[in-house]
């Protein structure tokens, strides 16, 4: 049997692979059947019944074992009855009518039976116009329905399925797509099916209702309006609203999106974001993003406490001034200052970076990067190079995950390489508690708190099983994160990963390598760039005379007390934060959403994201604050985001060949994803503004020796609390999220119930968390997964945490009244 | 030509100046007195509401997007029991019509699904501002109809208003 077989689709030759399925063979000569619950992520179901076409197929004589012919032609044989084209499998000679008399009588008559009892209320509903119920029925469906009005499945309307999602009962029809995401693709089946027939209603049995990450991805691929996000109701409707790419910045994974804006009313008449909705790569998202992106994405812009003009400090009190004397005043400190120290973070794009590090060059400036985890000069080195794709790994190939809790920190990646591990690529998962990437893994190595470098080390011996594991494999990468781990113990863990993966030959060649699971969207860039993190701030805040802060907020994490003689702080920021409370000049800053930019996701893809809407008030994007900046001591510097790329390109080696053309540039995408044909892929967006660049891998010359210490081990006897990254923290980029915060809720840490017994606390007792210093209290919840004498502690919730350290715990008395 | 002709003629010319004298006049005394307009004349929107006062309208959109020239503007919101506006889900927190732009097509009242907006009788639309060629909800709205006294926002029982768009009747009936 060959592996490409030629069929004929509404008279139009087509080769595909065998084993595709006639629906999709059909997208390739944009035949577009029509489609309810296939989906070219989620297979078939034959559920809805809509795709049916007509299919006919040659007539092989037995004896030869050739088709019989038929003047010159072979002879065709139509089965008795349609057949569904998403469960067909394409096959030689194989004839597809999808426009014939036979074919769309049934088709519409599907239809038909699926608006029986469709309430028909598409005014009101959001989907109303991005629907494919609506499309189809315009295309396919009969002008009337033979059925009776009076016996329509009449249900309460909108029921919440938890905060995030509400469901419609009337509009389903029942095509199952939502279950099967949540099954197949999120791995989390938290909805289901519940009676049958008419009665068939979707239901969540978790709690909180529908407790998935991914789940508003669900409400893109709804054929109908039954599932729609709390977020957007009656936001806009869907032909109003104006749509720009972007890339989401809350996390190191880059998921591609597109901003849907308007102008509003509502918001004194600015044109203002209305939803996040994903936008096709298949090398990076595919075609989802997880809810954080979604619903936390975007609303920290829109904060009434945005900066939105420069002050300086006088008298105590902050005074607004003109840019121009900003600049100046800016330009004369740092001048005067006999070694400034400018601390960036991953939250900035490379443009404002390159700027920052061409001004710092010319003052002779110090460069830090605001982060608590290391390793990022090992993942310029041996990161994921150009070609790099994680749908690519598969069997043969092997995916080690360490001290990280992936799900929490960087869903998407969780998603791809769960499926990797479907696909066959060997998953190794080695943390010192239990994960949810744990259930698709093949080998689990549990570690104790303080052993991470240790293990790893352990495993780079050539006799180790791992060991052995990774030189046999054909491509291997590491993804490494900070659970428990501060600044040394995560560069440390890095080395030891680094070492690993040279030793067994796994770096410089796509689909392979090293990735830091970031904190934040631009953390790669930063350490590209040549910013490195310092172990101590405190001293740096306390010895320097300036100090320019960008993007970053150290007081308000805890990174640093401020003492009476402070720096003279520069702060560039968005919002009022802690850090900005105590500047003595502040300069706004532009959102993400206001300005064009580009970031290096953690598989050093460089992306770039577009102007949404208008500036606030007279913020300006970081790159053109520090361009003028330095105008004002005679550096020039481009102030126009692509010509800075190109100025990048060409001091940074590792970005030689990125251009803003370059990462624009868009290739055809599997499946293809249109949003004049939503019923295929749902409401997604298709992908015209680019798909990214991946970066070069700087040349290797030698690696520095791991010699980094891993964290505090747990004592006998002792309690260690460990800081864990969760998803929805209370940083402000989250807590702005209206809708995020029940999930958010306050400060838990975790513990095990016999070091709970031993300490006499129970399960929701109240606490008072005393760490390095700082107080806070929190709700325990005991957890048999946790690791005897850990006290997990959620990192950006209320108590600064930034390595392991000994806890001191009181039970908060409850206030006697009465 | 006949003499005298000339004489005739005027002389009939006067007598027809003379006889409208004791018709009435045709000429009506705006703004003191109006000229009933056509059946289907199309003057300023209105929007309606039902017998019990909610509004008609659901925010639904519809007719921003059929108006030719951009003219409606329309905000949504969600209706509660406690205060509700309209039966269903939806109302038009906002509903702004730049009178200036409209072209008084009556697209709108065409793609309306809950017969909300109409083209009235009133055809007084003059502005000294561009500012107030923009009619919002509060001016477009009819009166609360005679024996109602409740305004929108209405306090109402749970489970009663729930269907936006009328119920649905078989065309065939």
């Amino acid at each position: 049997m060959t592996d490409r077989v030629t069929l004929t689709i509404d008279g139009k030759q087509v080769t595909v692979p065998a084993g595709m399925l006639v629906v999709d063979a059909a997208k390739k000569v944009a035949v577009h059947i029509p489609i309810f619950c296939y989906h070219p992520k989620l297979g078939s179901a034959a559920m809805c019944r809509q795709c049916l076409v007509e299919v006919g197929r040659p007539i092989i004589d037995h004896a030869t074992g050739h088709p019989e012919l038929e003047d010159g032609f072979p002879r065709i044989q139509f089965s008795a009855k349609l057949e569904t084209a998403c469960t067909t499998l394409v096959s030689e000679g194989m004839v597809v009518l999808t426009q014939s008399e036979r074919a769309r009588k049934g088709q519409k008559e599907v239809l038909e039976f699926l608006l029986t009892s469709h309430p028909l209320d598409c005014p009101i509903c959001d989907k109303g116009g991005e629907c494919p119920l609506q499309n189809l029925t315009m295309a396919h469906g009969p002008g009337k329905s033979r059925f009776l009005f009076d016996e329509k499945h009449h249900a309460e309307k909108q029921v919440p399925l938890g905060e995030l999602i509400f469901l419609d009962r009337e509009r389903c029809i029942q095509c199952g797509r939502c279950v099967r995401f949540q099954e197949n693709v999120a791995g989390e089946p938290v909805i289901g099916f519940y009676q049958r027939g008419r009665s068939m209603d979707i239901v969540s049995f978790s709690e909180p209702g529908f407790d998935s990450v991914f789940s508003g991805n669900t409400t893109d691929i709804c054929p109908v309006g039954a599932l729609t996000t709390a977020d957007f109701r009656f936001g806009a409707r869907p032909w109003e609203l104006m749509a720009a790419a972007s890339i989401c910045s809350q996390c190191a994974v880059g998921c591609n999106t597109t901003l849907n804006t308007r102008r509003e009313a509502r918001s004194d008449g600015q044109i203002v974001v209305k939803r996040v909705m994903p936008r096709q790569n298949e090398q990076v998202n595919e075609l989802w993003i997880c809810d954080k992106g979604r619903f936390a994405g975007y609303h920290y812009t829109e904060r009434d406490d945005r900066l939105l003009k420069p002050q300086v400090r006088r008298d105590d009190k902050f005074r607004s001034v003109s840019w121009d004397a900003a600049f100046l005043q800016a330009a004369e400190k740092l001048q005067d200052a006999e070694k400034p120290v400018f601390l960036v973070s991953g939250r900035l794009s490379n443009e404002d970076l390159f700027n920052l590090l061409q001004l710092a060059d010319g003052l002779g400036a110090e460069t830090l990067l605001y982060t608590n985890m290391g390793g990022g000069d090992l993942t310029g080195m041996v990161g994921l190079t150009s070609g790099s794709n994680l749908a690519d790994l598969g069997l043969g190939d092997v995916i080690l995950v360490v001290a990280s809790d992936l799900q929490e920190e960087a869903p998407l990646w969780w998603l791809r390489i769960k499926q990797a591990a479907e696909r066959g690529a060997m998953l190794i998962v080695v943390n010192p508690r239990e994960t949810k990437l744990e259930k698709h893994a093949d080998y689990v190595v549990r570690y104790a708190y303080g052993d991470e470098i240790k293990t790893i080390q352990d495993m780079n011996k050539a006799t180790h099983k791992i060991h052995k594991v990774f030189a046999k494999a054909a491509n291997a990468v590491i993804f490494y994160g900070s659970e428990g781990l501060g600044l040394e113990g995560s560069s440390g863990l890095a080395g030891a990963c680094t070492s690993l993966l040279v030793d067994t030959g796994h770096y410089a060649r796509p689909n392979n390598g090293l990735v830091g699971v970031w904190q934040r969207a631009n953390d790669q860039g930063a350490w590209e760039l040549g910013f490195r993190p310092v172990k101590d701030l405190q001293v740096i805040f306390d010895k320097s005379e300036v100090v320019y802060i960008v993007g970053a907020d150290p007081v308000g994490d805890g990174a640093v007390r401020l003492k009476k003689r402070k720096p003279f702080m520069i702060v560039q920021e968005l919002l009022s934060t802690d850090t900005v409370g105590h500047a003595d000049l502040v300069l706004p800053a532009r959102a993400f959403t206001e300005r064009e930019g580009t970031y290096t996701s953690g598989e050093r893809r460089v992306q770039r994201f577009y102007q949404a809407v208008p500036p606030r008030g007279e913020s300006r994007p970081d790159y053109e604050i520090v361009a003028e900046i330095a105008a004002r001591l005679d550096t020039a510097l481009e102030r126009e985001p692509g010509l800075v790329m190109d100025q990048l390109a060409e001091h940074i080696p590792a970005f030689g060949g990125i251009s803003y053309l370059k990462v624009s540039e868009v290739v055809e995408q599997w499946p293809v994803i249109n949003r004049s044909e939503l019923f295929y892929g749902g409401a997604v967006y298709e992908n015209t503004q680019g798909l990214g660049m991946q970066l070069r891998p700087a040349p290797v010359t030698s690696f520095p020796v791991s010699k980094g210490k891993g964290g505090l081990r747990p004592k006998e006897g002792l309690l260690l609390a460990v800081p864990v990254n969760k998803l929805y923290d209370q940083g402000l980029t989250v807590l702005s999220a209206p809708l995020l915060r029940e999930r958010i809720g306050e400060l838990k840490v975790c513990m095990n119930p016999d070091e709970a017994d031993r300490l006499g606390f129970e399960n929701g007792a109240r606490l008072r968390i005393g760490l390095n210093g700082n107080n806070a209290k929190a709700l325990l919840v005991v957890d048999p997964t946790v690791p005897s004498g850990i006290l997990l502690v959620p990192r950006s919730m209320g108590l600064p945490i930034f390595e392991a350290g000994m806890p001191v715990l009181s039970k908060v008395r409850k206030k006697v009244t009465g | 030509m006949r003499f005298g002709e000339p004489v005739l003629e005027l002389v009939r010319g006067m007598w027809i100046t003379f006889k409208s004298i004791f018709e009435r006049p045709v000429t009506v005394q705006y703004p003191e007195e109006k000229r009933p307009v056509r059946p289907r004349f199309r003057g300023r929107h209105v929007l309606h509401r039902y017998e019990n006062g909610l509004e008609k309208c659901i925010g639904c959109s519809l007719c921003s997007a059929a108006c030719p020239s951009d003219a409606i503007f329309v905000e949504a919101a969600e209706n509660t029991d406690e205060a509700r506006y309209s039966p269903g889900e939806r109302y038009a927190s906002t509903y702004e019509i730049n009178m200036l732009r409209c072209i008084y097509c009556g697209f709108c009242e065409d793609a309306c699904p809950t017969e909300a907006i109409t083209l009235g009788d009133n055809y007084e639309l003059t502005f000294t501002d561009r500012r107030d060629a923009i009619y919002d909800k509060d001016m477009l709205i009819e009166p609360l109809p005679a024996g109602s006294d409740e305004l929108t926002p209405q306090k109402v029982k749970p489970g009663v208003h729930t269907r936006a768009v009328p119920e649905m009747k078989n065309p065939d009936d």
